[in-house]
């Protein structure tokens, strides 16, 4: 078991014959995602790493059967991808790509949400399902199997988070690379229900930062629904007020959306907060034990 | 990206947002001929910096002559404006803009912004015109209002009766205020505004409304598509190291700590100054050098890092993945003969090939380069390398 993701799922890439689309598909597939096809408009027919290639995310539907599609197309084309992918009926769409305009994903989420389509970032690592399903740009040897359900708004922590979950002894069910843009798709509160209801998961590490309140809504969720142990970390306790550090969305505004705000909520809801990221492996193997 | 107060006022004007007439000037011989241009008899001269508490700081003046004009802005134009937002170091003014004055009767607060956990934009109103936002909000938030609008159905006639209504408008002002509202939202989303603020609206004695100050913000994003926006960045504006940094994809904002730090990826970077700040440092700065990390972008962030004077040590902690550490560390030996780098480096390269970079660092022999185990250890070396001086 896992969430979202495993080796059965059925992968198609938009943006598949570009030149991030054909690296990172090509590592998906040397991990033994069931990349099953991709879309490039005008490159129809074609055959791109021994995958068919199509014109349309409806054709490459209606023949490959896939449930997922991975996002890499550029910035500006973003909005048009997911809305595209919404409308012929995938489940999940993983969008890679970084720079996407906040108007165009305010559009493209409420179209995804109408059509009941999930969505994972923009700008985040992507989806892995530890030695079944790599769906992203993550360095899948990181991620040894195991019990320890993962959720981060950060690409390098996420491989951080894990590398010290595995040194423990540990492994990862799935994580989930949220992305740190002011809108994004799934967040913690619709994935940590899913870790919760998901037996192999035994613990859930989650990763977030400053900017926004989505740290705050999972605590508010967590101490209501919540019984698995979780651990937490909040990147940006230094960072100063009004300065965006590095994500779109990492930035303290008006004095709100500080560290230590998520923090003392996420501690009023029972998680084991560390405040330093090189003690998430260690306080892991506490809440375990 | 910000953009001054007579920028934001000319793309006000473009859609009918009304605002006072002016204009901007860079001498004091140009504010008058603004003022005479202008006419009537009642003028006021406002420092142009992106920053708040203008007034307070001394930056906003009223002229009842062209010579007082002249003398306010002789004054402001080249003054050092310190501000409860500039710091401590304040900024140097190089234009002011020049309005007519306005009758004021009553003062409000108007203001758009995302709303990231409704995702849609969100329109702020208050009575209390003149004050921050922050402060009604934390003081009296019964006094703001706020209707969150979706972009799917666009600004409505209810949207802005319920911010009217909220507060407390007479019935003759709801028609005229609905319009200025309905025509900010639509300067909001055909600009890609990430924040727009207007503190005060104001009613005048003859009963419009009028933006008195205007303040917008962008989403850097969106810029490509937004020529004329993009055009009006002010590089005097912003920090020079930052923007350097920016030329070469790497994202930087300096503190005022002693422990340099360089990082791939932007989580890890904040969780690198927060690790160090846990042992007991200081980080003086947070650096993103992305996903690549080769000679190149590590000898200019070493360059960068070190314009800080205040730097004892330098912390590069990368985490490779898909990037493999070996290459990393043969990559941060080429920076440091490209950049001369005169502070211990403590480095820390954990993923794929982690140990064989390990080696390339040990076998370099050089001196200021040490190599950490993990996170924590790194973290520990830096600070106390600092320490030692």
């Amino acid at each position: 078991m896992s969430i979202l993701v495993d080796k059965n799922t059925k992968v198609i890439v938009q943006g598949f014959t570009g030149k991030e689309g054909t690296f990172h598909s090509e590592q998906c597939l040397a991990y033994g995602t069931q990349i099953v096809g991709g879309v490039t408009p005008g490159k129809g027919g074609m055959e791109h790493l021994g995958k068919p290639v199509f014109n349309t995310v409806a054709e490459a539907v209606k023949k490959t059967k896939a449930t997922v599609s991975m996002i890499f197309v550029p910035p500006a084309f973003v909005s048009d991808a997911v809305m595209e992918a919404a409308d012929a009926g995938i489940e999940l769409a993983v969008i890679i790509t970084e720079g996407a305009p906040v108007k165009d994903m305010m559009f493209a989420k409420a179209y995804a949400v109408k059509k009941e389509m999930k969505t994972i970032g923009p700008n985040c690592p992507g989806i892995i399902t530890a030695e079944e399903c790599k769906i992203g740009i993550m360095p899948g040897m990181i991620f040894k199997k195991g019990n320890v359900g993962l959720i981060s708004k950060s690409g390098t922590l996420t491989y951080e988070a894990s590398n010290q979950v595995v040194c423990e002894g540990y492994g990862i069910s799935t994580a989930v690379g949220i992305g740190g843009d002011p809108i994004i798709g799934l967040s913690y509160k619709q994935l940590l229900p899913m870790f919760e209801n998901d037996p192999e998961t035994k613990a859930i590490v989650m990763i977030g930062e400053i900017g926004g309140d989505l740290e705050i809504q999972a605590a508010h969720f967590i101490k209501e629904n919540i019984k698995k142990p979780v651990v937490a970390f909040i990147a940006g306790q230094t960072a100063p007020k009004g300065k965006r550090m590095g994500h779109a969305g990492a930035i303290i505004s008006g004095g709100a959306g500080t560290a230590a705000e998520k923090m003392t909520a996420l501690e009023e809801a029972g998680v084991r907060v560390v405040i330093s990221p090189a003690d998430i492996g260690k306080a892991v193997k506490e809440v375990l034990n | 990206m910000n953009i001054h107060e007579y920028q934001a006022k000319e793309i006000f004007r473009k859609y009918g947002v009304p605002t006072p007439s002016g204009h901007v000037a860079y001498t004091p011989d140009e504010a008058v001929r603004v003022a005479q241009d202008l006419g009537g008899n009642i003028w006021v001269v406002k420092a142009q910096i992106h920053a708040g508490g203008r007034g307070l700081g001394g930056g906003v003046k009223i002229a009842k002559t062209t010579d007082e004009v002249k003398d306010w802005a002789t004054k402001i134009l080249g003054m050092n404006l310190v501000t409860h937002q500039t710091g401590a170091e304040g900024k140097l003014v190089q234009k002011v803009y020049i309005e007519e004055g306005a009758d004021i009767k009553k003062e409000y607060y108007l203001g758009m912004v995302l709303d990231r956990a409704k995702e849609m934009p969100v329109m702020m109103a208050s009575t209390e015109g003149g004050m921050e936002i922050e402060e009604v909000a934390s003081k009296s938030p019964e006094k703001i209002v706020k209707v969150a609008i979706d972009p799917t159905i666009g600004f409505q006639g209810f949207h802005g009766r319920e911010i009217a209504f909220g507060l407390g408008l007479e019935n003759a002002d709801i028609m005229p205020f609905i319009k200025f509202a309905q025509a900010l939202y639509k300067v909001y989303m055909e600009n890609d505004a990430e924040m727009i603020e207007i503190n005060p609206l104001i009613k005048t004695g003859d009963g419009r409304f009028l933006a008195l100050d205007a303040k917008m913000g962008f989403d850097n994003n969106a810029l490509y598509r937004q020529n004329s926006i993009a055009e009006m960045r002010d590089l005097s504006e912003e920090e020079a190291t930052e923007i350097e940094a920016g030329k070469y994809g790497l994202s930087y904002v300096k503190l005022d700590g002693d422990v340099g730090c360089m990082v791939n990826g932007a989580g890890l970077a904040m969780g690198t100054m927060d690790t160090i700040n846990y042992v007991g440092g200081k980080p003086a700065n947070f650096l993103d050098v992305g996903g690549g990390a080769n000679p190149e972008t590590v000898a200019k962030g070493f360059e960068i890092i070190l314009k800080d004077k205040n730097v004892k040590s330098i912390f590069v902690n990368i985490f490779g993945g898909i990037v493999r550490c070996d290459r990393v560390a043969n990559g941060i030996l080429e920076a440091t003969k490209i950049t001369d780098v005169n502070v211990p480096v403590i480095v820390r390269l954990d993923g794929t090939n982690a140990k064989e970079a390990a080696a390339i660092l040990n076998s370099a022999g050089i001196e200021n380069i040490i190599a950490a185990n993990d996170l924590e250890d790194g973290a520990k070396k830096a600070v106390e390398a600092a320490k030692r001086g």
